[in-house]
């Protein structure tokens, strides 16, 4: 289960509609849970490519350590196919310890949010949850 | 000279599971090449056959990528930061 708070999923969703057609990238630190989106530049701008500016993924994870968080998400958007990891993003996967996170704009009114572990080029899925910290604060 | 060298969570299973080890070089190709000696078989995943640096691993010298620094001819002076971070990249294509 990848659980995410509905305004990190919102600037997820923002951030790769901006980008769109080109795939956007981000980072998502934190400590069990997404604390902190990092939306980044990808450096290929490309629809079918990306790659995290280097400089600005040192940053983002030097200011994870220093928080003391954990890198739990990578993101990235398949503006044009479904949100399943491609042959591509299988062989450059190199965080097992991170969630990769796909968001497919292909429906560009219906965007799709999958999580998946890719660990030694084995790709499995995790359930994806929206939480709304919102609602539940006022339920509480 | 020492240098720091940090390491990334996949490679650590090469540095017996530390974060930040020391290694000597007067550049970054010594550097890896001190590394290796130190971790052998950590080199493998960072540079090409030819032994060029692999397009999808970032190495950094304090905050500069070393690609703008001369790649593995970048200079190490004592009390540099070498941070190794793979390049997070991927996308549709393919």
């Amino acid at each position: 289960m990848f659980e995410i708070d509905r305004q990190s999923y919102d600037a997820l969703v923002a951030h790769a509609r901006a980008e769109y057609p080109n795939e956007a990238c981000a980072l998502l630190g934190g400590d069990g849970r997404v604390e902190k989106v990092y939306a980044l530049p990808n450096a290929e701008a490309s629809p079918t490519f990306y790659v995290v500016e280097p400089k600005a993924q040192l940053h983002a994870m030097t200011e994870m350590d220093e928080l003391g968080w954990d890198l739990v998400g990578i993101f990235h958007s398949h503006t044009f196919t479904e949100a399943y990891p491609s042959r591509t993003d299988v062989e450059l996967a190199r965080y097992p310890e991170a969630a990769y996170l796909i968001l497919s704009l292909a429906d560009q009114d219906a965007p799709e949010l999958r999580a998946f572990r890719i660990v030694d080029g084995q790709v499995a899925e995790e359930p994806v949850e929206i939480v709304d910290q919102a609602s539940s604060a006022v339920a509480g | 000279m020492p240098v720091e060298v940090r390491i990334p969570t996949i490679l650590r299973k090469y540095s017996d599971g530390a974060k930040s080890v020391a290694a000597e070089g007067d550049t970054i190709r010594g550097l890896l090449a001190d590394l290796d000696r130190r971790y052998p078989g950590i080199a493998s995943q960072l540079l090409n056959e030819d032994g060029s640096l692999h397009r999808f691993v970032n190495v950094y010298v304090n905050d500069e990528d070393v690609r703008f620094l001369g790649a593995l001819d970048a200079k190490l002076d004592q009390g540099d930061v070498v941070a190794i971070l793979p390049a997070v990249a991927g996308g549709a294509r393919g």
